[in-house]
């Protein structure tokens, strides 16, 4: 008898609390891109043309070459520096710890623009990169206007996002199967490698595809530190959009970068919620001082 | 717990070139914000570090420049706006969403979580060309409903968090007491989730006062944020007010952070 009443009292309104939240995504984001979709299978009546087109014109799949190549180069720079971080900050003092994560989440909060002038001084020619570079012998290397220096960058501000799911795997993973490894006579890169890397995929995993998927869409780091010649999708995207005012085109693009991109997610979301980690990531500083 | 440590290292130590490689990415972590504050400072007219001399005709500049001033109030408006709105819409959503279960509501979870990993310049393209046949670009109205779409996430990830260790027997308490549900929700929810309306705020306001992408397609010549002045800077006018403006909004971003961490720490002591 309790139940039932009980039920009835459980405040209903639940769904128009809803309804502001997701009117404005809806028409702020979700009305535009469904009008892109539209225009990109409907000018000037339905047609596939400006999908075929992006396969055909000989520019696009370059570029989407290019950019993929690129996040799969920053995608494999984030995890070489970002494991051994991660592991370190699960080796470390609760006050140290404490340090490294802040520490982590300085590229959150520094200002995009700030961060990507920063890069453009660092980065110049006989800039103070070039220059360290030069006193090893390897002066020639171009920084600036060249996918190296687009890299560089990109992969500073891509590390949260490896090394945060990665801290949050190798913190669960019980140290003593290690030690108890190497009482039972295994060498420390045997104990690694059989022990400690398969626990730790997990976390690798979603760090490798969150990384990549979101190396796939830079815009401003390429736009201010590379070059027209050597452009990623984002820019193409853009001088579809604002140069050449091909709206169809640029909508069959976006369509085609946002597909990927959401696949892509929908799959790391099978290794431990991508959009979750980073919402988590983004939150975590305050978190952890709670 | 000294001696369990100093047994600890004896035989599972930190190996020192680990040590050396986190120093190393830590540096890779921090050297642009780091250089941003003593590059302001410098004479010099060209983009160059170390600075040579220092001066703070960079920030005289930037506070006498009537392009600057503007921008950073434009900027300071939209972002105060938009994080007012997503503050607002966002709560809502996450107390709805908390009431509910079952799969639509993971769903429409999702789906209001989406621009987190939707790219920017999709995002940018598509609103740029909706937003010109609505006429909402170069205006205050049009940067403050974009933004403020991008701040909801934030918000819906940070009261969602609060309301994790929310009682809705509380609630309960509070209605069976003869409160009304919004009585209930001012005097009952709202503070003990302040904390997490408070940080979702934050971001939101952070989120859209350094939002740059989609702000570079919306801009016009009458109406245009401090993160387009700044592209323009780089871009263009090879304008070293750019690095006053840098570490100002490095500085402000920084202390901003540091609010939400006072109010815990101070609650903490109480």
């Amino acid at each position: 008898m309790t139940t039932p009443t009980r039920t009835r009292r459980t405040p209903r309104p639940g769904w128009l609390l809803l309804v502001p939240a997701l009117a404005l995504l809806a028409g702020i984001l979700l009305v535009p891109l469904f009008q892109s979709l539209l225009r990109s299978i409907g000018t000037p009546e339905f047609t596939l043309d400006h999908y075929a087109s992006l396969f055909t014109d000989g520019v696009t799949l370059t570029v989407l070459g290019r950019t993929a190549m690129t996040a799969v180069i920053v995608t494999i720079v984030t995890f070489l520096l970002g494991y051994p971080y991660a592991y370190l900050m699960t080796r470390v003092g609760p006050r140290l710890r404490g340090v490294l994560l802040v520490i982590v989440l300085i590229p959150f909060w520094t200002s995009v623009m700030a961060r990507n002038y920063a890069w453009i001084v660092l980065l110049q020619r006989g800039g103070p990169v070039q220059s360290v570079f030069e006193f090893f012998g390897a002066g020639d290397i171009v920084f600036q206007g060249s996918v190296v220096g687009v890299t560089i960058a990109m992969s500073q501000v891509m590390l949260p996002f490896m090394v945060l799911p990665l801290f949050s795997t190798l913190g669960g993973i019980d140290r003593k199967l290690l030690l108890a490894a190497r009482g039972l006579g295994s060498s420390p890169l045997v104990a690694f490698w059989k022990i400690y890397w398969p626990l730790s995929r997990g976390g690798v995993v979603s760090g490798l595809i969150l990384v990549f998927t979101l190396s796939l869409g830079f815009y401003v780091t390429p736009a201010l530190l590379g070059s027209p010649q050597q452009s990623l999708i984002a820019q193409l995207l853009a001088q579809r959009t604002t140069q050449l005012l091909d709206f169809a085109g640029a909508g069959a693009l976006g369509i085609l970068v946002l597909v990927i991109t959401l696949l892509l997610v929908a799959w790391a979301n099978r290794f431990g919620g991508t959009i979750s980690a980073i919402g988590v990531a983004s939150t975590s500083r305050t978190k952890e001082t709670r | 717990m000294t001696a369990a440590r100093r047994r600890d290292r004896g035989v599972d130590p930190i190996p020192w070139w680990l040590i050396a490689l986190g120093a190393l990415v830590a540096l890779y972590f921090i050297l642009p914000t780091l250089i941003v504050i003593p590059l302001s400072f410098s004479s010099a007219s060209a983009f160059e570090f170390p600075p040579k001399d220092f001066s703070l005709r960079w920030y005289e500049n930037f506070f006498t420049d009537p392009v600057w001033l503007t921008s950073l109030g434009n900027s300071f408006l939209v972002a105060v706006l938009a994080a007012l709105i997503a503050t607002v819409v966002g709560t809502a959503a996450a107390v709805g969403l908390n009431r509910l279960t079952g799969r639509l509501a993971g769903f429409l979870r999702t789906l209001l979580m989406i621009s987190m990993v939707t790219p920017a310049i999709v995002v940018a393209v598509a609103v740029y060309i909706s937003f010109l046949q609505w006429h909402l670009t170069g205006s205050l109205l049009g940067y403050v409903l974009a933004h403020a779409a991008l701040g909801v996430p934030f918000v819906l990830v940070s009261v969602t968090a609060a309301l994790g260790g929310f009682d809705a027997t509380l609630l309960r308490a509070s209605a069976s007491l003869g409160a009304s549900p919004l009585r209930s929700f001012v005097r009952v929810t709202m503070p003990l989730i302040s904390r997490g309306v408070i940080t979702g705020a934050v971001f939101a306001f952070v989120t859209s006062f350094d939002e740059v992408v989609i702000a570079l397609f919306l801009r016009s010549p009458t109406f245009q944020t401090l993160p387009v002045q700044m592209y323009n800077s780089v871009t263009f006018e090879l304008d070293p007010t750019i690095s006053a403006s840098s570490s100002l909004v490095v500085v402000a971003v920084t202390i901003i952070f540091l609010v939400p961490l006072l109010i815990g720490s101070r609650k903490k002591t109480r």
